[in-house]
């Protein structure tokens, strides 16, 4: 059992069914209130959606400088796992803790409905329990959805295989390439547009569980590594 | 303002509006924010120095907008405003 700390910033609104979703998946999941600075000893830690401080300014541009964001990255930098859905996937892109940069819809409209994304890579914290090239119907609900990233940093992404998620059948938003989703240099931290929490009960929304296994996938990945990253150091073994 | 090579559709969505209005000669319309900031400062340079650190720090993101600064008036014994 992983512990899974979901942070709360003024404005989230998925931070509810993030946590049932990573305890539905076996987690022992918490919150962490943005003005929190210690996460608890967190093995993973998840940015819920919504609309952090009215997304005044741009989307996450205030929310990054939480004091609980600094923790955020420093477990990011040791190597921890970090997912940000929606609002944390624009949080993380302004921290510059992944690449890109998240902007208005190409149609304008604030977007409310299913969408289809081809799963990429499964080498991730949280798509290993996934087939490479699958398609899942996850819903999206943002207004600021359109990646982009510089010519140079997109094709950098595709190159080095960090694009996680593609948005396939059709481009909601009009992001750079179909992206959905993409993870760091490190591939431990993973961002995403839809809501794989709203697809991850039978009961929610009458539909699939199409995310499910970005929650399950936690908890099998940990399962291996924690074996790996544990290492003796003179007679004391240090999780490194 | 969003950086010139990334589509703006708030700018077209004006543009158009404003095509339909007549206005014909408009083009290439780009909309973005104006911030004011009053700062206290020993001298303009200065002001402005500060003001470019809080755009590279919060109020502009380099990866999506560029921006611009400028002094708007300034207040007699070299304070800017």
């Amino acid at each position: 059992m992983k512990r899974v700390a979901v942070i709360v910033f003024p404005g989230s609104n998925c931070d509810a069914e993030t946590l049932a979703a990573a305890r539905a998946a076996g987690s022992d999941a918490f919150f962490v209130w943005h003005r929190d600075t210690d996460l608890r000893q967190a093995d993973v830690v998840i940015l819920p959606g919504g609309f952090s401080y009215g997304d005044y300014l741009r989307s996450g541009a205030i929310a990054r400088f939480s004091p609980a964001m600094r923790a955020v990255a420093e477990h990011a930098r040791a190597g921890g796992a970090v997912l940000g859905i929606c609002n944390g996937f624009q949080i993380l892109c302004e921290a510059g803790l992944l690449p890109g940069g998240l902007m208005r819809n190409a149609r304008q409209r604030f977007l409310s409905r299913p969408v289809w994304v081809r799963v990429e890579q499964t080498d991730t914290p949280f798509t290993c329990l996934y087939e490479p090239g699958e398609v899942l119907e996850i819903p999206v609900a943002h207004g600021d959805g359109r990646y982009v990233a510089e010519p140079g940093v997109a094709a950098e992404l595709e190159a080095t295989g960090r694009v996680v998620w593609r948005y396939v059948r059709d481009n909601p938003n009009g992001s750079t390439n179909h992206i959905a989703g993409v993870m760091s240099a490190g591939r431990n931290v993973v961002g995403i547009m839809p809501h794989p929490e709203r697809r991850a009960a039978p009961a929610l929304e009458g539909g699939g569980q199409d995310g499910a296994r970005v929650f399950l996938s936690m908890e099998a990945r940990h399962a291996t590594q924690d074996v790996a990253d544990v290492r003796a150091v003179d007679d004391r073994h240090l999780r490194v | 303002m969003p950086r010139a090579a990334l589509l703006d559709p708030q700018g077209q969505a004006v543009e158009h509006a404003l095509h339909a209005l007549g206005f014909a000669e408009v083009g290439h319309v780009r909309m973005g924010k104006h911030l004011v900031l009053e700062v206290t400062a020993p001298s303009r340079d200065e002001a402005l120095a500060r003001a470019r650190a809080m755009c590279d720090r919060l109020l502009a993101n380099p990866v999506i907008e560029d921006y611009d600064l400028a002094v708007d008036g300034e207040v007699p014994g070299g304070t800017a405003r």
